[in-house]
């Protein structure tokens, strides 16, 4: 199983006005590999998800995209803060966000709910102080 | 990309193409390429939207509609105006004065796609009553942008409502009403749309979601201004039929008419095709999912924008306004009270079947294949200046290394990177010179 396309998006915090162009990228990149309109939707939501993850809960991380024939992976891993208590953070409508956040629409809590029933296989590891890295994975074909 | 020739009113003026890069620079699905000094269209991209035709400075880009000419092929014919055409005289404050117009042009009837489209709007709320239906469910109205999601939202589809255009619905009552009314043959009836776009006539050609169209053909709004406009301030009191349609449908013209008359809390009416795709790139990440209905319009302002259409389209938003106000008081309110349950019975609303996918960006059928090639335009992509200016002939740096990829270009015709590699052989050529002396 060989990854043949490797893509990675640096993500800073709290910088909004790019926020969401990872996501865009990696959608276009997708539907330039004629990955189905099915597994499409799926990687487009979870894909945003993660990359507001970054912006609004991280200090900074890097998202990132490879693509075998078999599956589509998508690697969140952040430089902080860490999540005290992923079960708690694992709950829908569980959220931390500030008001910037929540003033832009953002912090309803369905984030990392969102991307677990949108991804086939879903991992997620995180220590405080150190970071939190999620790990998705969406079989193709 | 499949070579089977598909049918577009939005065509090019061979002879007055300057070969500049304006059309080139505003087509939203990246359909345009200069080649050999003029533009090219290509055909699985195109969605009819009309941008370059009202960009083009020569009027190169044109949309093709049919000639009144045709008319004479039909024994009887009717005419449906799309509201859109009411905003196109300031004047008027009664929509008779229209219809009577019409009829003064030679055609035998009027039927108004206003109240095809008060029908499609009680069709619309009946049908997002099923709570199966994929939120936001998205309107079918405006044939640029089921095409658009065609193309560039393909997941999207699942959420295209399943209901026809009011121009089709109007088209088969329109016929109906006639053929018992004259007791004539469904053939005998030419039924003509008059369009505010090339994307309807289009949809006439090569329909979405239906087999066939009821509609015969589609006369430009712009020929029927030019006519109409002599002959409306001759037109008397007396002869006026009355309007048909309710304010709700006359109110379609604009964006937002839509969505006012299914009566929709959590809608998004949005106008202007770069705007559609914004929100349409929203709607895929998920973003807006507590939306319950999505209106898009490609051209700014809905149809009253439609390149085909004469007046302002801020002119003619403010004139259907008025006339939505004047109607508002004698049209029922909900869109159940406005057409009754017989008509949707009789008349066919629902599409035929689903509107198919049209990965125009795939870059390869095999998944391999297609993530070598991207390999290799990423590679391309780094080795560009990225100042997207289009001497090349490709909208972007971007879309020259996928046409590279592809094998519809070749590196050189950049010319910075010819400006450059001519650059690198001069510098050679002097130290050859010197190394020489």
């Amino acid at each position: 199983m060989s990854t043949l396309l490797h893509a990675e998006y640096p993500v800073d915090a709290e910088d909004y006005t790019r926020a969401g162009e990872a996501s865009a990228d990696i959608k276009r990149k997708l539907k330039q590999l004629g990955v189905s309109a099915q597994v499409l939707r799926r990687v487009a939501v979870a894909s945003y998800e993660v990359e507001l993850n970054l912006v609004i809960h991280s200090m900074g991380g890097t998202l990132t995209l490879e693509v075998s024939p078999e599956r589509v992976r998508l690697i969140s891993a952040d430089r902080g803060p860490g999540i005290p208590n992923v079960e708690l953070a694992m709950r829908e409508g569980w959220s931390t966000a500030n008001e910037t956040a929540r003033s832009l629409g953002f912090g309803a809590g369905m984030g990392l709910p969102n991307m677990k029933r949108n991804a086939d296989e879903f991992d997620i590891e995180s220590e405080v102080g150190r970071g939190t890295t999620i790990r998705m994975g969406f079989l193709l074909g | 990309m499949d070579t089977q020739a598909r049918y577009h009113s939005v065509r090019l003026e061979k002879e007055l193409c300057k070969g500049c890069t304006n059309c080139l620079m505003h087509c939203p699905t990246e359909a345009i390429r200069v080649r050999k000094g003029r533009a090219h269209i290509l055909d699985e991209r195109c969605i009819d939207c009309g941008e370059c035709i009202r960009i083009c400075n020569y009027h190169a880009k044109i949309a093709a509609t049919d000639s009144l000419e045709m008319l004479k092929r039909f024994r009887y014919t009717v005419a449906l105006p799309a509201p859109s055409l009411y905003g196109q005289f300031r004047s008027v404050t009664d929509v008779g004065v229209i219809l009577a117009g019409l009829k003064k042009l030679g055609f035998d009837d009027v039927f108004e796609v206003a109240r095809g489209a008060d029908v499609v709007s009680r069709a619309i709320s009946d049908r997002m009553r099923d709570p199966t239906l994929p939120r936001p469910i998205i309107s079918s109205a405006c044939p640029t942008v089921v095409r658009l999601i065609q193309v560039r939202f393909p997941d999207l589809l699942p959420n295209i409502l399943d209901i026809r255009q009011p121009m089709e619905v109007a088209a088969e009552i329109a016929r109906s009403e006639f053929c018992s009314k004259h007791s004539c043959a469904p053939e005998d009836v030419g039924v003509f749309f008059i369009t505010p776009c090339p994307a309807k006539m289009t949809a006439i050609r090569s329909p979405l979601g239906q087999s066939r169209s009821a509609v015969d053909g589609a006369i430009s709004m712009m020929e029927i201004y030019s006519l109409l406009r002599p002959l409306i301030s001759h037109i008397q009191k007396d002869e006026t039929p009355e309007g048909t349609s309710t304010a709700y449908g006359i109110g379609w013209a604009t964006s937002s008419g839509e969505t006012k008359s299914i009566f929709q809390e959590n809608a998004l009416s949005v106008d202007g095709i770069q705007n559609c795709i914004r929100v349409l790139e929203e709607i895929e990440n998920n973003k807006l999912s507590d939306l319950t209905f999505f209106e898009g319009n490609a051209c700014v302002g809905g149809c009253v924008g439609g390149p085909l259409t004469f007046e302002n389209n801020y002119v003619a938003k403010n004139t259907i306004r008025k006339l939505v106000s004047n109607s508002l008081l004698r049209s029922p309110q909900t869109p159940r009270d406005r057409v009754p349950p017989s008509t949707l019975n009789k008349y066919p609303v629902r599409m035929e079947f689903e509107i198919e996918p049209h990965s125009v960006m795939k870059l390869d059928d095999d998944i391999s294949v297609a993530m070598q090639k991207m390999q290799r335009m990423n590679e391309i992509i780094d080795s560009l200046p990225g100042y997207d200016c289009g001497s090349c002939g490709s909208p972007t740096c971007r879309a020259f290394a996928e046409d590279i990829v592809l094998g519809y270009a070749n590196e050189m015709e950049c010319i910075h990177k010819l400006k450059d590699r001519l650059q690198n052989m001069a510098e050679q050529m002097v130290e050859l010179a010197q190394t020489k002396r």
